[in-house]
């Protein structure tokens, strides 16, 4: 009995693992396939590997994307930490008057911030690069503010006050007292906005402006007459590369006990 | 106070950066805004004209024709020139987006082939706004090894002799387009009865039909899992390299033949560099050979087909022989009574 329930467990997480990977796993197979038709088997290649690096089109998509990724993340946390110092000193009425207008955006459908930004933007400027930077910053906030506020909350502030009796500057205490406790929560505030921007296309394909591509609207862009495989090939480098910094990040943040914590695979 | 200047600091930070973006904006001396398909331009191409005329190229793409039409008439970006389906290129025309064009600027305008500005004049009848780029059709894709001879008529869709292994084109208006040539009225006919009598014949042909698809029917030809299907040429090329049991044919009694051209935009203010442009990717022979090459769709370019081996020439998808083309029609718009009246039969169709 037990060994059944111990089968039934396994297979249940089995078929679960199978649902969720095996779509990545046709998708790599398909990507050293010597074919352009999905249902023909042409041998193994690694043509389609050497041909993203010779195409300007996937470079530079995979560049801009890079580019916004980072960018629009890390002003996004600077903005998002300075945001939580100001909501964290507010008092209780106004402090959930604050969350609830952030966390707004995170709840509207992207399609309706995406039109919104669209208007709004060429009210000031062309559509361009910058116009889909700003979009990225702006949708990046609440999510960068939602995962730094709690470690704000955890934060005794008496840690601070005897800082500042001891003659420390606020700035110079914030530094050394406050931003300690609370730095695991701007880094994940800042793998989060990462990932949301890379992940975006909805509001990236309303606020981009002629010429300007990322990945996902390049992507998009290729349906007309079929997704080419060097896409295949593009999709299994950034998924062995999502992996590995999922790894490098457990291993960076698990807890330091000999504890054995598996990766988040 | 020094929170605060920390506070001033970053914005002042902030502001700089937008102004930067704001320089990279900046415009050069000529530039023009492109509006086409994806995939439907050698990309080296845009390079090789900036480097040889200096004029700069924003290249911005959409997917369907429906897309891009709404994307234009949005009005967020301001095109100069687009390259769309005829009937959204009617469309452009009818709201009066489009500016007529001086052909005579055009340094190998020659190059064009006479049926293919014929073909646009069933719209464009001065031929004055609209510039063929490729054009194509919609045939019959056949397994030679699962027919008992090669097809010539939409009568193997109809006869039964093939039933469960026919894909039909999930498509209200390419149906009733074959539908209606098949009975020998016109695909743009807008006569209640002669719509009714193709609406029974797709009902009647209904259980033989394995299935209705888009895209997938190319990889089903491929895979070998139909004997016969409705596809555009676009894809009956592609699965005939795939798999070389395919074949592609346009039936005698003709059918539609789409032609996707460039129109000017009216706010376009710089005509000169769009001429520039449009000689240079559509007229030129050794661009628009090379153009060819990537798209891979018939091309109105006669210089470009004369430069081609027979191997090419004598591929049917790409070339359809002279003279299956004479019974072919353009679609044009419909009006609202005629597109209700045809909703209301494929819903019959599809219900039944």
């Amino acid at each position: 009995m037990v060994k059944f329930k111990n089968f039934l467990c396994k297979s249940y997480v089995g078929i679960i693992l199978f649902f969720l990977y095996a779509p990545i796993m046709v998708l790599i197979v398909s990507s050293f396939n010597n074919s352009k038709s999905r249902v023909v088997w042409g041998g193994f290649t690694l043509n389609w590997y050497a041909e993203i690096f010779s195409s300007t089109t996937i470079m530079t998509s995979l560049r801009n994307t890079l580019i916004l990724a980072f960018g629009s993340a890390f002003i996004a946390t600077v903005i998002g930490l300075l945001a939580c110092i100001g909501i964290d000193a507010m008092r209780k009425k106004e402090y959930s008057l604050v969350m609830s207008i952030t966390n707004i955006p995170m709840l509207n459908a992207d399609i309706v911030t995406g039109i919104a930004m669209m208007l709004l933007i060429i009210k000031f400027m062309p559509l361009g690069f910058g116009s889909i930077m700003l979009a990225h910053i702006t949708f990046n906030i609440p999510y960068v503010i939602l995962s730094i506020l709690p470690r704000f909350n955890q934060l005794d502030v008496s840690t601070f006050e005897a800082a500042r009796d001891l003659g420390a500057g606020p700035v110079y205490a914030f530094f050394k007292v406050v931003l300690p406790e609370i730095i695991p929560g701007i880094i994940s505030g800042f793998l989060m906005a990462v990932t949301m921007s890379m992940d975006d296309f909805v509001i990236t394909y309303f606020t981009k402006g002629a010429g300007v591509n990322t990945l996902s609207t390049m992507i998009y862009a290729q349906l007309k007459k079929g997704i080419k495989p060097e896409l295949y090939a593009l999709s299994t480098v950034i998924f062995l590369f999502t992996l590995a910094i999922l790894i490098a990040v457990n291993i960076i943040t698990a807890p330091k006990k000999p504890q054995k914590r598996g990766g988040n695979v | 106070m020094k929170k605060r200047n920390l506070v001033l600091m970053s914005a002042m930070l902030i502001l700089t950066l937008v102004a930067m973006w704001g320089c990279g904006n900046s415009e050069p001396k000529q530039q023009i805004t492109v509006f086409n398909y994806g995939m439907y331009i050698d990309p080296a191409i845009l390079d090789q004209f900036t480097a040889e005329t200096g004029i700069e190229v924003l290249y911005e793409e959409a997917v369907t024709p429906e897309e891009l039409y709404s994307k234009y008439s949005s009005g967020a970006i301001q095109y100069d020139v687009v390259c769309s389906s005829e009937y959204i290129i009617m469309k452009l025309m009818e709201d009066q987006e489009l500016q007529p064009i001086d052909f005579t600027q055009f340094e190998n305008i020659e190059n064009i082939s006479d049926e293919c500005w014929a073909f646009c004049a069933t719209f464009d009848e001065e031929n004055q706004y609209a510039l063929p780029y490729f054009y194509g059709t919609v045939g019959l894709l056949y397994n030679t090894e699962m027919v008992s001879e090669p097809p010539t008529s939409w009568d193997v869709l109809f006869n039964g002799e093939y039933a469960g292994e026919i894909i039909m084109q999930n498509s209200m208006r390419d149906s009733f387009m074959i539908a209606l040539r098949y009975l020998g009225y016109s695909c743009n006919t807008t006569n209640p009865d002669e719509l009714a009598a193709a609406r029974d014949l797709l009902i009647a042909q209904k259980p033989d039909v394995q299935a209705y698809l888009v895209d997938e029917a190319r990889d089903e030809m491929v895979a070998e899992n139909a004997a016969i299907a409705v596809v555009y040429s676009g894809d009956g090329i592609l699965a005939c390299e795939y798999n070389e049991n395919l074949a592609y044919v346009v039936p005698e009694e003709g059918s539609n033949l789409w032609i996707d051209c460039w129109g000017i935009s009216q706010s376009c203010d710089n005509p000169e560099a769009v001429y520039t442009f449009l000689n240079y990717l559509c007229c030129r022979e050794d661009i628009a050979l090379q153009n060819f090459e990537y798209v891979y769709y018939p091309t109105p370019n006669t210089a470009v087909v004369a430069a081609l081996d027979e191997e090419t020439t004598s591929n049917t998808a790409l070339f359809p022989p002279l003279g299956s083309l004479t019974n072919c029609e353009v679609y044009q718009l419909m009006d609202e009574e005629t597109t209700a009246l045809m909703n209301e039969y494929w819903k019959a169709v599809k219900a039944e």
